[in-house]
């Protein structure tokens, strides 16, 4: 039946040639009606030496804390959320146990999983992100209040180990969000600075988590839109204006502490030294700020256009002086500005790690679809990013070209040991 | 380029190098006597020989059998609704016509080998030039959209024609465990490429009918694939096994009397639902091929 021939490819064990048929990148024709697989020109196997460099394009995966939160900003971004259709705990330790075992191989700047030298099935891995640098890829995981409580449902019994900081975030003035760019039981943020790298991450951890958690909404970011450590120039947003001068730096350990890391007694014990998560995707209506003229667009965020100083101020990190009056006896930087609302309360500090993104044309209004999605981390999002948000949403004069389009919080465990998986400890109650 | 001759269905997947996608690469095809003659392109063929064993035969022949079933079964449906069409009974034909195609798509990807029945019978508009658009999909159109079947006598004569002829070179085909591989996980990509979002059926809206048909397809091959995956990876199979469960679930949903509800009346969030569900299903289906390894 097999006229399809049987002959070995030439200095080549049928082994090391199924191999190269099964890594990405070699042809092969299959001859259905046959016994045979013919095989095409055979490329070589790709290789995934680490180049020169790459071995400081890696950020370690296992840790105490989590990556992706005190690791200098990447530039770009992948986030996605997840809705779990599973009924079983030992579903979701799974899950997390694959993702983590993944996760930590592609921050390696390996492949997600072994290499497959079957010709009959799938690759194991996608392949888009073979031969790239690691570029710094993180991922940081995250729990939605979802997967404690549903529907007024205990879904996995793990309900009582909710911490009570893991709030949803209540309604704000002006928000329009989308429902379904809203919550999720499980958060990733994959950040790299190689947009490929983000994207290759979360599409292998979607489909591993395929049967078990079906992804909610996604958003792609580009260009930072703070710095989180003093090596990191401040960067623009896409007001055109510097963002997160004011940011906490990682380099600050006191500040990350008092801020940003759950700490003993805060709350369950699974919880400590990790931290809250909560992002917004804030549409910018930047046709409309492009209208503005100059002093309205500084007196709305406060600072200065091109310096990024405060207003009447020269240098961006000059301090802020909320006192200083014009000559009229008006405070210099305006009541109702974004850099004064955002910092009345020192308490409400945040660690701002968010991203500049555009999902092309918004095709009702043939606008640009475009402008922050906001992350920041917080010790507890009660005290800190609620209320900072409540006053924003009420006062801002940014309010005006601005939508909160999608929300959604998150409570990041602390960072996983290799040979454990992040999330154990809550998921295995220890 | 060499000159190879393979039997008759022959698909020559190429990935093709660095892209990863799949193409049908079988560059001339004609059918002569039950064989296939074909050109693969991609320079020097060479071959391995894939596993064999008792159970992968009985697969392949318990496969044909219920290939042969549907198309025999497509044959009568197709007679009726064609019948219903030359007597210009335009609400008899809508009725036949969801019933009368879901053997088709049970069956579809090995239809789609054997040369130009795949065209001829289910190419929608714009898929082929308009005076050589007949099929299934050309007579939906004047049903649904003019409300009528005057003009649609020479296409029905025709698709009945085909249907049979079809039906004809099945009975010869033979059939080996790989196409049992390939299409049950070819019919689910069906559903999540072009079913999910309506177009296949954009008259008529009975995309419910081809849907569940090809799930039903996939499964079919999967059942006779199932002793000889039982032995290598029980895990898979029952995961598999969930995965139709769970896609049969959630089409329930939609079931009315006999039949399905019109696909317009599922919204966003459905579909997706429905398209998560059967992609759920793919991911780990498309791992049955190790059943071929040696």
């Amino acid at each position: 039946m097999s006229r399809g021939g049987k002959e070995q490819p030439r200095g080549m064990s049928r082994r090391e040639l199924l191999r190269a048929v099964g890594a990405a990148g070699a042809g092969f024709a299959l001859g259905a009606g046959g016994t045979a697989l013919s095989t095409g020109t055979l490329a070589a196997r790709p290789r995934r030496e680490i180049r020169d460099g790459a071995r400081d394009q890696r950020v370690p995966f296992y840790g105490v804390h989590q990556a992706g939160i005190a690791t200098p900003q990447q530039e770009h971004l992948h986030f996605a959320a997840f809705d779990l259709t599973t009924k079983s705990l030992e579903d979701v330790r799974e899950l997390m146990r694959a993702w983590t075992e993944a996760g930590a191989r592609m921050c390696a700047g390996e492949p997600a999983g072994e290499e497959n030298t079957s010709p009959f099935m799938p690759p194991e891995d996608t392949g888009e992100a073979l031969g790239l640098r690691p570029a710094r890829l993180t991922l940081t995981f995250g729990f939605g209040p979802t997967l404690f409580e549903k529907a007024g449902e205990d879904r996995f019994g793990i309900k009582d180990s909710r911490p009570e900081a893991l709030v949803e975030i209540p309604p704000m003035p002006g928000d329009a969000l989308e429902e379904d760019s809203c919550g999720g039981d499980l958060g990733v943020q994959a950040c790299a600075d190689d947009p490929q790298v983000a994207f290759h991450a979360v599409r292998n951890l979607a489909r591993i988590a395929r049967g078990t958690a079906v992804m909610r909404w996604s958003q792609l970011g580009f260009g930072r839109t703070a710095s989180t450590s003093r090596e990191q120039s401040t960067p623009r947003n896409l007001m055109g204006f510097k963002d997160g001068t004011a940011n906490i730096k990682a380099e600050d350990e006191e500040l990350m502490r008092r801020y940003v890391w759950v700490a003993r007694g805060d709350g369950p014990a699974w919880m400590e030294n990790g931290t809250y998560l909560v992002a917004r995707r804030i549409r910018m209506f930047i046709e409309v700020w492009d209208r503005v003229p100059l002093t309205e667009q500084e007196r709305s965020i406060g600072r200065h256009k091109y310096s990024g100083a405060p207003i009447g101020a020269e240098h961006e990190f000059d301090p802020v002086d909320l006192e200083a009056r014009d000559e009229n006896g008006d405070p210099l930087i305006p009541e109702n500005s974004h850099v004064r609302l955002a910092r009345e309360n020192e308490e409400q500090r945040i660690l701002r790690r968010g991203y500049s993104f555009t999902d092309g044309m918004d095709r009702e209004r043939g606008q640009l679809d475009a402008g922050l999605f906001f992350i920041c981390f917080q010790r507890d999002p009660r005290r800190q990013f609620i209320p900072l948000q409540r006053r924003l949403a009420r006062n801002d004069l940014l309010n005006e070209y601005i939508r909160h389009t999608g929300s959604a919080i998150f409570a990041c465990p602390p960072g996983a040991h290799r040979g454990g998986y992040v999330g154990q400890i809550l998921l295995e109650g220890a | 380029m060499r000159r190879t001759l393979l039997p008759l269905a022959l698909v020559a997947l190429v990935l093709a190098a660095g892209c990863g996608g799949r193409q049908i690469v079988s560059s001339e095809r004609e059918v002569t006597g039950g064989e296939t003659t074909a050109e693969t392109t991609g320079g020097e063929t060479t071959a391995l020989q894939i596993s064999s064993s008792p159970e992968l035969e009985e697969a392949a022949r318990g496969y044909k059998e219920y290939v042969a079933t549907q198309s025999t079964l497509l044959a009568d449906r197709t007679e009726e609704f064609v019948d219903a069409v030359l007597a210009g009974d335009v609400e008899r034909a809508k009725e036949l016509y969801g019933p009368a195609r879901v053997p088709w798509e049970r069956i579809e990807p090995v239809a789609a080998q054997l040369g130009e029945y795949d065209p001829r019978i289910d190419a929608r508009e714009g898929d082929v030039p308009d005076d050589e658009w007949g099929g299934f999909h050309r007579i939906e159109k004047a049903l649904w959209v003019r409300g009528t079947t005057e003009g649609q006598e020479e296409y029905a004569r025709r698709l009945l024609r085909d249907v049979r002829n079809l039906q004809g070179a099945i009975e010869e085909l033979e059939l080996r465990p790989v196409d049992l591989v390939t299409g049950s996980v070819e019919l689910l990509n069906e559903v999540s490429g072009s079913k999910i979002t309506g177009e296949e059926e954009r008259y008529s809206h009975t995309d419910l009918y081809d849907i569940w048909a090809n799930v039903q397809g996939s499964e079919a091959a999967f059942e006779r694939l199932k002793p000889a995956l039982e032995k290598e990876d029980p895990a898979l199979v029952e995961e598999v096994e969930a995965g139709f469960d769970e896609v049969y679930a959630e089409l329930e949903r939609y079931r009315r009397g006999d039949g399905w509800v019109s696909y317009t009346k599922l919204g966003e969030e459905e579909r997706r639902r429905l398209s998560q569900k059967v992609d759920a299903l793919a991911e780990p289906l498309s791992r049955v091929g190790k059943v071929l390894e040696e």
